[in-house]
């Protein structure tokens, strides 16, 4: 009985331990995806100023409150503004962007298959 | 055939890269927040700074009334500096001083106002900062002139004379 007790106790705590594991490992993904804006060049997760630690609360917070990684993104976002994500989704300002790479390796297909498989 | 577009394409494709980064040197490499907000005024929950009370947002902000919610701390040292301006303010019966107390220590905070006295009709707390997330606010201090449940402006920083002028013009 004893045993049984022990095995369950012992089972009990290591499963508290990995959904802790896993809540903190998706808040530290969010706060490395979000620009701390008074800091240079830091992220939320590297940042150690007022700022960035009440900010890790909030995302604490909302990820209690069951929002998933997008909308706390998309909170934020509606906040602070663009700026505050490192990976800027497609708008007027980054199309370039995100478009650029795409045409770089069009143009590059093209080349190749012009100059090696044509000539075949 | 092929003669013609190697040439051609590469011309292009430094034409592009070239067309990015001369557009890049115009553009402001500090970035600036948008101040001019119009957003709607957050939700929150907060404890009233001298009784401890628990407030509700809703309750704080009347319409067709002018606010200016001021985030402030005794130990930052900026806020000192601003706090004249904010006595200042606090002459004018329409305008509304609404203090946020961030991260703070109830005795230093009490002690800063019996000092330097108290321009706010209200203080709330903020003790873990999340409030001013809320708000969007970037620190200590900082202020928000709010009309009809609406942000109208952001001050990031300590008031200056120049703003409040500001202030004073738009309360007229």
């Amino acid at each position: 009985m004893k045993f049984l007790r022990f095995v369950l106790i012992f089972i009990l705590s290591i499963s508290s331990i990995s959904v802790n594991a896993e809540e903190n490992d998706k808040r530290n993904q969010i706060t490395k995806n979000l620009r701390c804006l008074i800091c240079q060049g830091q992220s939320v997760y590297d940042s150690d100023s007022e700022f960035a630690n009440s900010l890790k609360i909030v995302v604490d917070k909302k990820l209690q409150e069951g929002l998933s990684e997008d909308q706390i993104y998309e909170y934020f976002k509606n906040k602070y503004g663009e700026w505050i994500l490192y990976d800027p989704g497609l708008n007027k300002n980054t199309y370039i962007l995100w478009l650029l790479p795409i045409l770089i390796f069009l143009i590059g297909g093209a080349i190749i298959y012009k100059s090696f498989i044509v000539k075949k | 055939m092929k003669n013609k577009i190697l040439p051609f394409s590469v011309i292009i494709i430094f034409g592009i890269i070239f067309f990015i980064f001369y557009k890049g040197l115009e553009d402001s490499k500090i970035y600036t927040p948008d101040v001019n907000t119009k957003k709607k005024i957050p939700v929150f929950n907060t404890k009233e700074f001298f009784s401890g009370e628990n407030v509700k947002s809703s309750s704080i902000f009347e319409l067709d009334k002018v606010y200016l919610l001021n985030i402030w701390s005794s130990w930052c040292v900026p806020c000192r500096q601003e706090h004249a301006f904010l006595m200042n303010l606090n002459l004018d019966n329409k305008l509304n001083i609404i203090g946020m107390n961030y991260k703070d220590n109830f005795k230093n905070a009490e002690n800063f106002l019996k000092e330097l006295g108290n321009p706010y009709k209200e203080i709330f707390i903020d003790l873990d900062g999340t409030i001013s997330i809320e708000w969007g606010a970037y620190g200590v201090p900082e202020s928000f002139l709010i009309y009809n449940d609406e942000i109208i402006k952001k001050y990031i920083g300590p008031l200056n004379q120049e703003l409040v002028d500001e202030i004073k013009l738009f309360i007229k």
